[in-house]
């Protein structure tokens, strides 16, 4: 069973009497435990799209599965109670909380979202700081850290709760190049690890050399779609 | 919930000099209430303790119309033997009263010999006197404070206008109750300092002097003043006695007795309602000013986190946890400066007493005001701070946790 089935959803913003429309008729499938990027200039729709596979938004007209949920119509609360047991995030900007320690902001989606008993979350956090490679900074705050170190305990956040997908918007448009790739191998690798499908935007081409499938995004429409291994994902 | 105490607590540390700010400003608030409530109330206390305890008792009871012709001091509107046996039933079945005194109250004229004045007395049994008023001891100027037979306690404004001293003959005449008058020598026991108002012509005499002086053959009381145990519930104890009292009525079935406290007699009680209508509108101020402290805070602090509640509402962090969230910094906000409130109106408190805050009050000099910080308003003061506290932020609050989160991500 596919994880993503999206079947012509479009997404129309309106300020005031103008309409943006964008996204037009997007569909695609994707399956579990892949690395999948949508790749386009700004604007293209990128953001808006992961957005609304994120449950963070609602598309204008179509449909939209997650891992067997039509997430479309979800009320607020549930929307928020399925991103938190679904889904991890990992943003441009890292937005890791800044009043809490490294350990504390991985250990958030556990404490205040899935409320996981102590000793478990414990384990599971300092798993996942060894993961990436983060356990010797788990004191620091994220103001102490360089952008690359905020992108990895970002990347812990998400995959603390075992969530099937997760999202990236822009992971690296913050960081160098060399750091770039780093943040995209540690995904890869993470993806591996943990058996996630991510699925990420980004603007720059040369990053995404380890991704397995490519939607290439322009004006809200799903231009090219390349599979890169065996297992990468269908087109639509 | 400790948890999110936690972060709450690190919200508020983050940006520490507007929690600071806000938290004095609240401190100075609960401390400006605090020591005002303390202070009116430690001057109302002493004002009513000297009205009650000089002369007035913290509950009179006489025969019923009698305080409507209170000015003329009417003796046919005492209280006769049968009467007093019912009322001196009825103060044993109630609960709460230590001391009881029976006055004979008549207006007289008091001559040196040389010239006369008029002067209104009170017979009194002088122990039970004392008890139900202990401050009369203490008005004695001159003289000794033991009110004896043949001796009569002269209030100062007329002894210093008849040129008496203690120990001085002076003639007592009276109009009894069958209208004729009757007159007798007395001894100035003592010179008593004047009460502020109607009491300040009132001169004091032995019961049995009186009943002598008005040639009353059977003890018939005018006035009888009692003395509450607990003066938090001279209320409750006037209640009982009035409903104790209920079932007693005259011959023409309308109730025999009047049961009046200490407020229905002295108009200084609408100084001391005052004096409350001040202290509420001082907490109603103290309110807005929490109000409005908390909420801007909460509001700034709303408006400055929005990506950062986004980021929390993406994670999967229900819109009932962040209300949470901000209702607690608003909690803490309140909490810290009503503690820090408490503590300075503590320190306050203390240096007003230690300065031996004195003033006069009427024909009394020299009072010393002692402010006392009442547990029982520090509470009631702390949870409206806390509360109105917390509420300002319910606002900013609501707004927060009802963030579309794709909106709150895309904000800058």
């Amino acid at each position: 069973m596919s994880l993503i089935v999206t079947q012509d959803i479009c997404k129309t913003y309106r300020t005031g009497e103008v309409a943006v429309e964008a996204l037009k008729s997007v569909s695609f499938t994707i399956e579990p435990k892949s690395f999948v990027s949508f790749v386009g200039p700004s604007g293209s729709g990128k953001t808006t799209l992961l957005n609304l596979i994120g449950c963070l938004d609602r598309p204008t007209s179509g449909t939209l599965e997650v891992a067997g949920i039509h997430i479309s119509r979800l009320n607020r609360k549930k929307a928020a109670a399925f991103r938190g047991s679904h889904l991890g995030f990992i943003f441009q900007d890292f937005n890791l909380i800044p009043v809490l320690s490294v350990y504390e902001n991985v250990e958030y989606p556990l404490l205040m979202v899935q409320n996981i008993p102590g000793s478990e979350r414990r384990k599971r956090v300092l798993h996942m700081l060894d993961a990436v490679g983060m356990t010797d900074q788990k004191d620091k705050y994220p103001d102490h850290i360089s952008g690359g170190q905020k992108q990895r305990v970002a990347v812990a956040r998400a995959l603390v709760t075992k969530p099937p997908l997760i999202l990236a918007d822009e992971p690296t448009a913050n960081l160098d190049s060399q750091t770039a790739f780093k943040v995209i191998d540690l995904m890869h690798h993470m993806r591996d690890e943990f058996g996630a499908t991510f699925v990420f935007s980004t603007h720059d081409r040369k990053i995404v050399r380890s991704v397995e499938t490519i939607y290439s995004l322009t004006d809200g429409r799903i231009n090219t779609h390349a599979s890169l291994s065996s297992q990468g994902g269908n087109d639509a | 919930m400790l948890k999110l105490m936690k972060i709450a607590l690190r919200n508020l540390l983050r940006y520490h000099r507007r929690t600071l700010l806000t938290a004095s400003l609240i401190a100075i608030g609960v401390t400006f209430v605090l020591v005002f409530i303390s202070a009116s109330g430690a001057f109302k206390n002493l004002m009513i303790g000297q009205i009650t305890d000089s002369m007035l008792g913290h509950i009179q009871v006489h025969r019923r119309g009698y305080m409507a012709s209170i000015d003329s001091l009417p003796l046919n509107l005492n209280l006769e033997p049968g009467a007093m046996n019912k009322l001196e039933e009825a103060l044993a079945s109630t609960p709460g009263i230590t001391a009881v005194s029976q006055r004979i109250k008549f207006p007289g004229m008091l001559s040196n010999f040389m010239e006369t004045t008029n002067i209104r007395i009170n017979g009194v049994y002088p122990e039970r006197e004392t008890t139900a008023v202990p401050l009369l001891p203490g008005r004695v100027k001159k003289g000794s404070p033991q009110l004896r037979e043949g001796e009569l306690f002269v209030p100062e404004l007329l002894a210093a206008g008849m040129k008496l001293k203690v120990g001085d003959p002076v003639v007592i005449i009276a109009t009894n109750r069958d209208g004729s008058v009757n007159g007798r020598q007395f001894k100035v026991g003592a010179v008593i300092e004047s009460v502020t108002g109607p009491g300040g012509r009132d001169g004091y005499m032995h019961i049995e002097d009186a009943r002598e002086v008005l040639r009353m053959e059977t003890l018939e009381i005018s006035e009888v003043t009692l003395r509450v145990q607990n003066f938090s519930k001279l209320n409750e104890t006037a209640e009982q006695l009035r409903a104790n009292l209920s079932g007693e009525t005259d011959k023409q079935g309308r109730p025999l007795f009047d049961v009046r406290t200490w407020e229905d007699l002295s108009p200084f009680s609408n100084v001391a309602r005052m004096i409350d209508v001040m202290s509420f509108f001082i907490r109603l101020m103290l309110i807005a000013i929490v109000l409005v402290a908390v909420m801007n805070v909460m509001i700034m602090a709303v408006f400055e986190r929005i990506r950062e509640i986004g980021t929390i509402a993406a994670i999967g962090t229900k819109p009932g946890r962040i209300l949470s969230l901000f209702l607690i910094e608003g909690l803490l906000l309140g909490i810290f400066g009503t503690g820090a409130g408490i503590l300075l109106a503590g320190m306050a408190t203390f240096v007003i007493n230690a300065a031996n805050i004195s003033f006069n009050f009427g024909r009394q000099v020299g009072l010393v005001l002692s402010p006392r910080l009442e547990p029982g308003q520090i509470l009631i003061v702390a949870a409206i701070v806390i509360l109105v506290s917390t509420a300002a932020a319910l606002q900013p609050a609501f707004r927060a946790s009802r963030m579309e989160p794709v909106d709150a991500l895309r904000h800058v």
